[in-house]
């Protein structure tokens, strides 16, 4: 957690000025007990009427200045909280903006999520409570004490008993307690888990008839939370009765010790008084204490995960130089050797990749499941280092390119068609921010998404709900596919982006690509022999390794992998002639 | 209304009525010990007056008194604790099992048409809102109303005019209290809304990060998130800052009723009306009395959202239900496979009509291919097939009977059915694969994994067939989850089959086995394919190509070809572009 601490740094003023005020506010509020000793030793016993009444007025002023400090205390947290939590949240995004996928996939997209919302809340808490409470509640439970030990020694002897056992008990009870909750809500996501499984999986469990088996599955959950939550409540609900039994019979022993002494003269019946009140004011202030402790220790671990990514470096860095990159006739994108890894896999999963792809050649990728296809076509903007060879565009090593400069040259479609929330126009807008509505409209066309775009009421400016949910799967690919466009890119990378087109669009998208797209290289990923089969040149993958390159003709007399796949689609009629006609 | 929630409620304590009766007793009996602890401290510091005077007879009984009612406090206090945790939590268990099976019986309609998210929230969140809020917030209250009746009640009784000035000053912390409670709800709605926001664009930024990174919108992304976390900024420090008040505010009402309290408390002693001690007890009294004051005004925020909770809760559980199966319906044991279509007409919505009149006959063993574009009528005629939907006119018959005469269970029991969205639930791989038939040997398990080409990448899974499926299917690829799906129909070898777009997910050399295997299971069995994949449908009975909720044709692969119809288009398209290439 100190190695956030520098974020304080930044609000010096207030992390100081807030304690130094709770403080003021708290050494006011240890003399109110000793006033009314006070005024009950003096003022009542020698019948002086004006005393108490000026006693009272002390009472009053000291109530409001402890206002007024408090006020300016808890001013100064909650400028200094939320700053510091705006502060790292903007750190943290955009420390998660530099990471290369490689990082992205390393702490995945939910507990980066998770890490930037929630635990830097939770900071923020612990930060108004490090400024509120931190002071305040120890300084109260030490402060009773020195004032006790000013009044009698011996008295505090018996405090000195109680205290230990009131701050075992806090310790033992919390520290059995706390990690329950933990517990507890990992029980609560069990029940939402099955909930959503059951909801999501309405129609396999009626088809199974299971639906007595979720039952018991659920209701069986509902037990083991209801039995630990019985069994923690048991647990915790011994805190407050323990406490107060323990400091009330030191308050007992006090008042019976404290006779004897009254009886001798060594103290007063308002001493006696004051005493009392002491060790009540004790008990109240070791109880935050021990919350506190509760708070920081969530806060150190959220602290330690925020710390985490901060301290993440990007595995991709960018190159500061724009290459200027020469007429020469190097091909556009040279694989040489190509070697690449997953973090933490055992096998690579593209090896011994080399192929030359020329200026505004058309290049089909084609392969099983896992064959390496989407990762090879990931290499090209440099999502991922390679591990081992070389990758060249226009001759240069991706390595030495700026990173926005490489990817300006690639317009990509991802497998997975997604949009943002936002009209259609701004969505289009991501690749080239100051495109006009002509150049919008041409990408539209292309991507065969220009009649139901128009179709819709507000036409470019319809608003996108988030992840595209007013709009069907073929409409959002037809519109990543035209955000591709919108860039003008060098190459195109579409990667098995037309999965969710019929077969009558997907047709009409490939026709208008040729004709759309003239020196443009385009890189099309597919499990459909028919999309790639009139590619200028097709890779056949194979678990990660290339098993052909060449013409649709040349890989189906010569290429077994590519001929099974071929014929697992096609007659063999088909794939060889040019389909019924 | 809230009287109706309420009564509701109540009634869901009923098995837990002892423990109810058991907790408001215990209330009584520690909060009246409680308040008798200062009135016996002060009763005791009377005795205690000066050098010399000190009664050491009376002492000693008013201290084991005094040791009697705290030890009885704190064991009363706990056992109300512990009845309102049981009671809180069994009902809440109670209610959340009524209401998870209650969705085993609603209409597949309702599942479809309400968003997931909003029912897993009433089954946790809401259900829990009730039992913080209405269950541990009526004992709060209970006890808060007892201690300020209680605490009013000896005050009167020691002083009437120092309990007249607390009296009078008290509504001064309600006042202030309820004032911040104001002040810091609008800010903490526009915090909740702004973070809502905030929380909204992390999410989908993140979740499209590589997407970002793709275009290169990156510093675009960024201007944004300080732009939102900006005026995040700006109202949680004011949220924060006015909900903050509310203890230094608190503390300064207690401060001033403490010190009137004291003053007008030493006045009177000075004027012989009250002993040292007594002042002491007011003393207690003040300090303790504007708490359970504070505490109210937060119950009652509580209660009413625990309230809103509730009716969410209970609208769920007022749904309709499915039209139970008649008691005399038939219960499947054996099929033949002969199902029939009869003048079949149905729509999700009433204004928009789907299938309209659908008539098919489908003999003991064939297969029948549905084709047609998006939003032709494909899935909604397996839902009818399935019985998850009732049809709204004409009939369905299996083997002669109307399905509405045969069991749910046994009917759906008939089919083994895929479906393109992969369904598994978080348990090992071998649980999901023997979901349809439990008490599965290995070997049978093993069997159906290898017919449906899984056996290979389960073995290569860390544990094998005993390893865990992630919450989010995270170690499986979405082709593997299907196999699996595959697998697990394989297993129970049901007399009947429904594919829809069942290998959509699978590469192709992969379905080509899957497919075989498909063969050789549906021989002599009645199935349903759905497919976009043409070639996958071709050796079909029977193709029905549908469009716009109409059979529009029917027939053989080559038939239909020669037709040169809609499924002449719908076939040739796919080499269109082809054709063009070459022209």
């Amino acid at each position: 957690m100190w190695k956030l601490k520098r974020y304080l740094g930044r609000y010096k003023k207030q992390v100081i000025l807030g304690p130094l005020f709770k403080f003021t506010e708290a050494v006011l509020e240890l003399f109110v007990p000793l006033v009314m000793a006070e005024v009950i030793d003096v003022g009542v016993a020698n019948q002086d009427l004006p005393y108490v009444l000026k006693m009272g007025g002390l009472l009053l002023l000291l109530g409001a200045v402890g206002l007024g400090c408090a006020l300016i205390c808890q001013y100064s947290a909650s400028i200094a909280s939320q700053g510091i939590g705006t502060i790292l949240r903007n750190d943290v995004y955009h420390k998660i903006n530099s990471f290369s996928h490689r990082e992205i996939d390393r702490f995945g997209t939910h507990s980066l999520v998770t890490r930037l919302t929630n635990d830097i809340n939770q900071l923020q808490v612990a930060v108004a409570m490090l400024i509120r409470l931190v002071v305040r509640a120890p300084f109260l439970a030490i402060g009773a004490v020195v004032m006790a030990f000013t009044i009698d020694l011996k008295l505090s002897l018996i405090l000195l008993a109680t205290l230990p056992l009131i701050i075992l008990v806090l310790w033992l009870i919390m520290g059995k307690s706390v990690p329950f909750f933990k517990v507890m809500q990992k029980k609560l996501d069990r029940i939402s888990l099955i909930t959503r499984e059951n909801l999501e999986g309405a129609r396999v469990i009626r088809a199974f008839a299971k639906q007595e088996n979720e039952k018991a599955r659920f209701s069986e959950a509902s037990d083991d939370l209801a039995d630990t939550a019985v069994g923690v409540g048991k647990l915790s609900a011994l805190l407050n009765p323990l406490t107060y039994t323990i400091m009330n019979l030191g308050i007992v022993a006090v008042l019976w010790a404290g006779g004897g002494q009254v009886n001798a003269g060594e103290l007063s019946q308002g001493e006696i008084i004051a005493f009392v009140n002491y060790m009540t004011q004790i008990l109240l202030a070791l109880v935050v204490v021990a919350n506190l402790v509760v708070t920081f220790t969530k806060a150190s671990a959220s602290a330690a995960r925020v710390n985490e990514v901060l301290e993440t470096a990007p595995s991709v860095v960018s190159k500061n130089k724009t290459v200027t990159v020469e007429k020469t006739d190097a091909p556009q994108i040279s694989f040489q050797n190509v070697e690449f890894c997953y973090e933490g896999a055992e096998a690579p999963s593209l090896q011994g990749v080399t192929v030359d792809i020329k200026r505004g050649e058309t290049v089909g990728i084609i392969g099983g499941t896992g064959s390496g296809k989407s990762t090879l076509v990931h290499l090209i903007p440099r999502f991922y280092d390679i591990t081992e060879g070389k990758l060249l565009i226009d001759g240069v090593d991706v390595k030495e390119y700026p990173l926005s400069q490489l990817r300006k040259k690639v317009g990509l479609v991802p497998q997975k068609a997604a949009v943002v929330s936002g009209t259609i126009a701004e969505n289009l807008r991501w690749g080239k921010e100051n495109a006009s509505d002509e150049e919008l409209i041409k990408a539209l066309r292309t991507a065969q998404a220009l009649e139901f775009v128009m179709a819709l009421p507000d036409g470019l400016e319809t608003h996108i709900e988030q992840g595209g949910k007013n709009i069907s799967g073929g409409q959002k690919q037809r519109l990543t596919i035209a955000r591709a466009l919108v860039g003008k890119p060098e190459v195109l990378i579409l990667d098995d982006s037309s999965s969710a087109l019929d077969f009558a669009t997907d047709a009409a998208l490939r026709r208008a690509l040729r004709r759309d797209t003239e020196g443009m290289t385009v890189l099309i990923v597919s499990q459909r022999a028919g999309s790639i089969r009139h590619a200028d040149k097709i890779i056949v993958l194979d678990d990660g390794e290339v098993a052909g390159i060449g013409k649709h003709d040349d890989l189906f007399e010569n290429c077994a992998v590519y001929r099974e796949i071929c014929l697992s689609q096609l007659s063999a009629e088909e794939a060889k002639g040019r389909g019924v006609s | 209304m809230n009287k109706q929630v309420l009564k509701r409620l109540l009634s869901y304590t009923k098995p837990y009525l002892g423990f109810l009766a058991l907790s408001l007793f215990c209330a009584l009996v520690s909060v009246a010990l409680s308040l008798l602890v200062p009135v016996l401290i002060g009763n005791a510091v009377d005795l205690i007056i000066g050098p010399g005077q000190v009664d050491f007879e009376g002492l000693p009984s008013i201290l084991w008194w005094l040791t009697g009612c705290i030890a009885g406090s704190s064991v009363f206090q706990w056992l109300m604790s512990y009845c309102t945790n049981v009671i809180a939590y069994r009902t809440v268990k109670d209610l959340r099992i009524q209401l998870f099976n209650k969705l085993s019986v609603v209409p597949l309609k309702f599942i479809d048409q309400t968003a997931h998210g909003n029912i897993i929230n009433r089954i946790v969140n809401d259900i829990d809102q009730v039992s913080d809020g209405l269950l541990q917030g009526f004992t709060q209250l209970f006890t808060g109303v007892v201690t300020i009746l209680g605490t009013l009640l000896f005050m009167l009784f020691a002083d009437p005019l120092i309990t007249l000035v607390v009296v009078v000053l008290t509504p001064l912390s309600l006042f202030v209290a309820s004032f911040i409670a104001k002040n810091s709800y609008k800010h903490f709605r526009n915090q909740t809304v702004t973070q809502g926001e905030l929380t909204g664009y992390i999410e989908e930024m993140i979740g499209n990060q590589k997407l970002v990174k793709g275009f290169g919108y990156e510093e675009r992304a960024e201007e944004k998130f300080h732009a939102i976390n900006e005026k995040l900024y700006g109202q949680g420090q004011k949220a924060q800052f006015y909900s903050s008040l509310s203890n230094p505010c608190t503390r300064f009402v207690n401060a001033v009723v403490y010190a009137a309290v004291g003053i007008i408390g030493a006045v009177s002693a000075i004027y012989g009306r009250l002993t040292v001690g007594q002042i002491s007890m007011f003393l207690s009294y003040a300090n303790q009395y504007t708490k359970p004051f504070n505490e109210i005004t937060g119950i009652v925020t509580q209660l009413q959202s625990a309230f809103a909770s509730a009716q969410r809760v209970f609208a769920v559980l007022d749904e309709e239900p499915e039209v139970p199966d008649d008691p005399k319906a038939l219960q499947k044991t054996s099929c033949e496979g002969r199902v029939e279509l009869s003048e079949v007409s149905f729509s999700y919505n009433p204004d928009q009509p789907l299938i309209e009149n659908l008539n098919l006959l489908v003999h003991p063993g064939n297969r029948i291919a549905i084709v047609g574009p998006t939003g032709c009528g494909k899935t909604t005629l397996i839902n009818l097939l399935m019985r998850f939907y009732d049809v709204r006119k004409g009939a369905i018959f299996v083997d002669g009977t109307d399905i509405r005469n045969i069991t749910r269970d046994s009917l759906r029991g008939s089919y083994g059915m895929v479906l393109q969205e992969s369904w598994l639930f978080s348990g090992t791989v071998r649980d999901n694969i023997a979901y349809g038939k439990p008490n599965a040997t290995d070997e049978e398990v093993q069997a159906a994994a290898r017919a449906a080409h899984a056996h290979g990448f389960i073995r290569r899974l860390p544990n094998g067939y005993h390893t865990i499926i992630a919450e989010d299917g995270g170690n499986l690829s979405q082709g593997q989850r299907q196999l699996l799906c595959i697998a697990r129909v394989m297993l129970v070898d049901p007399p009947m089959l429904i594919l829809d777009e069942a290998t959509s997910n699978i590469d192709t050399r992969t379905e080509l086995y899957v497919q075989e295997a498909f063969q050789k299971m549906m021989e002599g069995r009645t199935s349903f394919i759905v497919a976009h994949r043409l070639s996958t449908i071709k050796n079909a009975d029977v193709i029905l190509v549908m469009d716009k909720g109409h059979i529009v044709e029917q027939g053989k692969h080559e038939e239909l070809l020669q037709k040169r119809g809609f499924y002449y288009r719908l076939y040739n398209s796919q080499f269109a572009a082809s054709e063009d290439a070459q022209a």
